[in-house]
């Protein structure tokens, strides 16, 4: 029988990992939340648009067209756009099968879903990363959006977030944002890298050779770049926004210089008038189906950070499960693709000696070396919780302030620090589940217990932020309706 | 100053003119294009706000690809729906939630979104 490989997202990692088992032979069923194939780096225009030219928004257009046609149309590919995966079933102990993998078929959010449950021989594993976002001052006024937000939109239905724009935050992301608010044609009054000019040059700079197989990426960096120049928008190197202020809405920006460990340069601060702030100081990878497959994590940048673990192979340490793209590390979608190229083909039942493999492992491993390089020239700063007043929300769904925070982690002991803030706060307990305040929380947490005299740091509870046994909303309607039949 | 939709015939990706669509958000009226969200037709529309916290402070769009929750609306009696991700439907009745205590949303202090 024809072995039957489920993918989970259907962005560059996915598509690939689709692509390369549909040749290996097997038979696919590739799940996505949104409408069309392409993730966010590719995020598509709707059908009702009827666009004529919508490579123009995109680089490399033309090779994503082909591929996702050729998979979409695989005789062997079940394509379901709209399908959320609301939990994972694990197999019983011993039996070393992926898990059973529940989805809800119809328009996000709605009742009346179909429910299927889909058991698959192997299992990909490609859900992709949001920003992270550092909370400051203000980050709740309505017109502060997460850079991803403002692309989303731009790029997914041509909705500019405002009319002049202050971009902020860390990493090379900052670029094509701001590319994308430009083209819709919004002003952007200045994009902001809060990394210093010595931290990011040291972190591209060294190592050219890395960087060769990011050939592609590196130039449509430097397209960015250009366009900026184009339009006189001012790149800044460490500096942040550090405050939103607005009676509603944002009305202005506070920016200010930062040092290598981002504590503000007192004095540096200036006031910019804008309608919308766009931040993002890193990704984090989408980890709840990984964890609740049983994947082991490893350590990122902090702790609060990890990825999925995998081996040479993509083979996390779940039988059956595979993992490419964002979440075993940031490296832009080239290096997505080849892990899930190289993963889809394993997961397929494709031969581990074709020779095609290894150019594709080479590529794989630029690709790692170019996520370590990407983590190491900008990392988020240990002193950015200077930002925060006693009174800034830190959880945006529960509104959790900065000083509640510190007032029950002081007040907990030290290895129940983590249950009982969240206990005691409700950070984190909103309808997001923590996957914006987590890692801050855990990471102010920890920061917190490293200060305190006398309670040691080791004895603090890992910080699992990532437990999502329901992963995504289902309705108890939905939920009462027994499943159709699994395939 | 405010957020707008790219007009469709200064559009660089070749959009055909907009097939229009009408929303409702408490009762009132809304214009969007087809294959908007429900999130875009309001931006577009100029509001950046449609829920309220716990305090009653106003949320919108923050993440915008359906992490963050803040952006809930109830659609045609379906609470809890993340307007970034549903695409508008030419007729939608949207009511906004809230989860302040002294609000008049009947589900939003207690239980509607936990």
């Amino acid at each position: 029988m024809t072995r039957h490989v489920v993918v989970v997202g259907a962005g560059p990692a996915g598509l690939g990992a689709a692509a390369a088992a549909l040749r290996a032979g097997a038979r696919v069923t590739l799940v996505d939340s949104a409408e069309h194939p392409g993730g966010q780096y590719h995020r598509m225009l709707p059908d009702a648009y009827r666009a004529a030219r919508p490579g123009r928004l995109h680089h490399g257009w033309d090779a994503f067209d082909r591929l996702r046609r050729r998979v979409t149309g695989h005789p062997r590919c079940a394509w379901w756009p709209e399908t959320s995966v609301w939990m994972l079933e694990r197999s019983a102990p011993g039996e070393p099968r992926p898990p059973r993998v529940h989805v809800l078929r119809g328009p996000a959010d709605g009742s009346g879903r179909e429910r299927r449950v889909l058991e698959p021989e192997a299992l990909v594993l490609a859900p992709g990363a949001h920003d992270r976002a550092l909370p400051f001052p203000g980050w709740d006024l309505p017109g502060v959006f997460t850079a991803g937000a403002a692309q989303a939109l731009a790029k997914g239905e041509r909705v500019v977030v405002g009319d002049r724009v202050v971009v902020g935050g860390a990493g090379p992301f900052l670029l094509p944002v701001a590319a994308s608010l430009l083209e819709a044609g919004a002003s952007v009054a200045e994009v902001l890298e809060a990394g210093t000019a010595a931290a990011v040059a040291r972190g591209w700079g060294r190592r050219p050779w890395e960087l060769a197989s990011q050939a592609g990426k590196a130039g449509e960096l430097a397209g960015y770049a250009a366009l900026l120049a184009r339009h006189r928008v001012p790149y800044r190197t460490g500096r942040a926004v550090i405050e939103a202020r607005g009676d509603g809405r944002v009305e202005e920006a506070v920016t200010a210089r930062l040092r290598a460990d981002w504590s503000v340069v007192p004095g540096t601060e200036r006031t910019v008038t804008a309608d919308a702030v766009c931040v993002t100081h890193g990704f984090s990878p989408q980890l709840e189906l990984p964890v609740a497959a049983g994947c082991a994590l490893r350590a990122g940048a902090t702790p609060e950070e990890p990825f999925v673990e995998v081996d040479a192979d993509q083979l996390t340490t779940a039988p059956g499960v595979y993992a490419a793209g964002e979440v075993t590390g940031i490296a832009g979608a080239p290096a997505a693709r080849a892990e899930g190229l190289l993963a889809g083909w394993l997961a397929g039942g494709g031969a581990p000696s074709a020779p095609e493999l290894r150019r594709l492992r080479a590529r794989r491993d630029q690709g790692r070396a170019f996520a370590a390089r990407l983590a190491a020239a900008h990392p988020v700063g240990a002193a950015w919780p200077g930002w925060l007043r006693p009174g800034t929300v830190v959880c945006r769904c529960e509104e959790t302030d900065y000083a509640a925070l510190c007032r029950a982690a002081d007040d907990a002991a030290g290895g129940a620090a983590a249950r009982a803030v969240k206990l005691g706060t409700r950070a984190g307990l909103g309808p997001c589940q923590a996957r914006i305040c987590g890692p801050t929380v855990a990471e102010l947490l920890r920061r917190r217990a490293a200060g305190a005299p006398g309670r040691p740091a080791e004895g603090l509870a890992p910080a699992t932020p990532h437990h999502r046994p329901v992963a995504q909303p289902i309705r108890l309607g939905e939920l009462a309706e027994p499943p159709r039949e699994s395939e | 100053m405010s957020p707008r939709l790219v007009p469709a015939s200064a559009d660089a990706a070749g959009r055909r003119p907009d097939v229009p669509l009408r929303i409702t958000v408490d009762g009132v009226p809304y214009n969007g294009a087809a294959g908007q969200t429900i999130a875009g037709v309001l931006l577009a529309a100029g509001r950046r706000s449609w829920r309220n916290g716990p305090s009653g402070a106003p949320r919108g769009v923050f993440c915008g690809i359906g992490a963050c929750f803040d952006c809930l609306v109830t659609v045609n009696g379906d609470r809890d729906v993340r307007a970034c991700r549903r695409r508008a439907a030419d007729g939608d009745a949207v009511t906004t939630q809230s989860r302040a205590a002294d609000s008049a949303d009947p589900a939003g202090t207690d239980g509607g979104e936990r």
